[in-house]
């Protein structure tokens, strides 16, 4: 394996709360090789979801360098970072937040648009990742008339129909059921095994955290 | 799907609200469409004033009169080929609402000289055999209801006492762009009983209309008559029709800038009602919003998302205002367009006025949405993901 697919170095993340400096990362070391499925352990409020953002270009970090899918995501400007979004990082969250107005096909159809695919090809990529989630039976459903398992699979779809060097998952089993929860597991590692995807997943939900290759358990900062 | 695809599903997330901002921008626009109606009514009627003729008045004021003496020397100027003169009679009918121009002319050179009033034959002879007779324009005539054989009295204003005039012909316009308003009475009986009432002004005239040979010698011919009279008891002021027309509406002519005015302010409350909505809906959509950012579209296509919602409402704004217009603009044209007579005859509602109005309300709403836009890309990303709810 010659480069990472994700590296922190010496990365520094505060807030400020008034002129009171809040440091959520210190000194932060990372390195995430290519085709490997990490999960990310730590209290609510660590910083979790703040080490996912600042991969996906979405936050900055107040010092240090941070290099993810072939670029430095630190270094570049706003509209180069969205073009890159579109090409390298599949987003999962907690909520789904998939667009209420747009059904579950048209949900999946979103980051095409972003892309020089024909009508046909992309409602062909569509279908492709629907039946991958096990979902080619709710293509004309609108997010609220499915599940909240249903509904992440639909955000899991999302995420990969562009076929992302990375992917990247927030608790997203936070806000699902055991069984959902299994099946939103078991569906991220056959991504891993099958589609080789780099998957970083934060959670604090050890049976999530679990099904991945490693997990890092990260706490005031730094990993321990 | 397509990015189109979205903008109109958003649009109908909240319909009652967009119908009202589509039901307020086709107020604004049927608003405008009458507005501009009438400006170029007016415009139209000035044009209508025809570029071969001049008037000849006192310097000093309209309501100042020349000497009658003074036809024979401006009909002797090399160029001009007819010479008529008239008085504004400014009586009333009824009351002060009723309200026409009248002219006391002298009969047989004025219909020489003004050929677009296009009367019979046997009419004409008719006028020019009764000194009690007069002529009446066919939107005049029917207005009042008035036919040939009726008896007008009129309330002198100028020319104190109870005037009663028999109608003898009515004209029409040669040209759609003829005003059909005017009486035309007969300044010989006019002047027979002004004798009477005030004889030291008998005997003269309110204007000279001049036939010029070449319409191109307007101006130095019009130097030439007020050359004529420079340093005289009475020196006279000549210009081309049109430009005396606009004089003697000047009045109208304050209002028309009014209304251009009035017609751009209220474009302001098309940006206003637009901006307004739009502002709320990407309000509402932030953490939507954030995702499309997250998902990798980029600030060009968020401001096409917020743009297209405004061009489409806006859009849908102005389909309705012009379909308010066409039956608004037909009674406005009856009902007010009538009674101002004149300069305001031709109430039509053309196809660029609407136009007009469409396009500068898509204009307005591509400004409109540029508020909204600078909103949704001062947004920061990661932190509308975690508060917004
Ligand atoms: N925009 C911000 N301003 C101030 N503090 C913030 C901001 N975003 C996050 N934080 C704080 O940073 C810490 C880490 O947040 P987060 O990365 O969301 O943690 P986790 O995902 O592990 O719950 C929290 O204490 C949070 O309150
Ligand atoms: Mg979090």
């Amino acid at each position: 394996m010659n480069q990472p697919a994700i590296e922190f170095r010496r990365v520094t993340k505060s807030y400020f709360r008034g002129n009171q400096e809040v440091p959520i990362l210190r000194d932060f070391n990372l390195s995430i090789p290519a085709g490997r499925f990490l999960a990310v352990m730590g209290p609510s409020g660590s910083g979790k979801t703040t080490i996912l953002n600042l991969v996906a270009g979405l936050d900055r970090p107040t010092s240090g360098t941070i290099h993810a899918a072939g670029v430095t995501v630190s270094q570049q400007r706003e509209s180069e970072l969205a073009r890159w979004r579109a090409r390298h990082i599949g987003f999962v969250f907690q909520f789904y937040n998939l667009i209420p107005v747009l059904t579950a096909a048209e949900n999946v159809e979103l980051p095409l648009l972003l892309s020089t695919l024909a009508k046909r090809e992309r409602t062909t990529h569509v279908q492709a990742a629907l039946g991958l989630v096990g979902l080619s039976d709710r293509l004309h459903h609108y997010p609220r008339q499915l599940s909240g398992g249903q509904e992440q699979r639909v955000g899991i779809a999302r995420a990969i129909v562009s076929d992302p060097t990375i992917l990247l998952a927030d608790e997203p089993t936070g806000n699902l059921d055991r069984s959902a929860a299994e099946a939103v597991m078991a569906l991220l590692t056959r991504l891993h095994l099958e589609l080789k995807k780099t998957i970083l997943m934060v959670t604090h939900d050890p049976r999530a955290a679990d099904y991945a290759q490693e997990i890092l358990h990260f706490d005031k900062g730094t990993v321990s | 799907m397509t990015i189109g695809t979205l903008i109109v599903r958003n649009l109908r997330r909240h319909l009652l609200r967009v119908t009202m901002t589509a039901l307020g921008i086709a107020t604004v626009i049927l608003a405008f469409n009458l507005i501009v109606t009438t400006v170029r009514a007016w415009y139209a009627g000035v044009e209508a004033a025809v570029p071969n003729r001049l008037i000849t008045r006192h310097a000093a004021s309209l309501s100042i009169h020349l000497p009658l003496a003074y036809r024979d020397r401006i009909a002797g100027l090399d160029g001009v080929t007819g010479i008529t003169y008239a008085n504004w009679f400014g009586g009333v009918y009824r009351d002060a609402k009723g309200f026409f121009p009248q002219f006391a002319v002298e009969p047989a050179s004025f219909l020489d000289l003004h050929a677009e009033l296009s009367v019979r034959e046997d009419e004409r002879q008719a006028f020019l055999s009764d000194r009690r007779g007069c002529l009446i324009g066919r939107r005049l005539a029917t207005l009042y209801g008035w036919k040939v054989g009726d008896v007008i009295a009129l309330k002198g204003t100028l020319y104190p006492g109870d005037w009663e005039f028999v109608v003898r012909g009515i004209y029409q316009g040669a040209t759609s762009t003829t005003d059909e308003t005017w009486m035309l009475l007969r300044w010989d009986y006019m002047n027979e009983r002004r004798q009477l009432i005030d004889p030291d002004r008998a005997g003269t005239v309110g204007w000279y209309v001049v036939r010029l040979a070449d319409p191109v010698r307007a101006g130095t011919l019009s130097a030439a008559i007020d050359a004529e009279f420079a340093n005289s008891m009475a020196e006279t002021r000549t210009e081309t029709e049109q430009a005396f027309q606009m004089g003697f509406v000047a009045m109208s002519g304050a209002i028309i800038s009014a209304l251009k005015v009035l017609a751009i302010a209220l474009n302001g409350i098309t940006l206003l009602v637009l901006a307004n909505t739009l502002v709320m809906a990407v309000r509402e959509r932030t953490k939507e919003l954030a995702v499309l950012r997250t998902l990798g579209f980029r600030p060009s296509h968020l401001a096409a998302l917020v743009t297209g919602e405004a061009l489409l409402i806006a859009g849908l704004g102005s389909l309705l205002g012009i379909a308010l217009t066409i039956p608004a603009n037909a009674l406005y044209a009856e009902m007010v367009g009538a009674k101002l007579g004149n300069f305001f005859q031709h109430m039509n509602l053309y196809p660029s006025t609407v136009l007009l109005s469409a396009s500068v309300t898509l204009g307005i709403a591509v400004c409109a949405s540029a508020i909204p836009i600078g909103a949704v890309l001062r947004r920061h990303v990661a932190y509308d993901l975690r508060h917004v709810g």
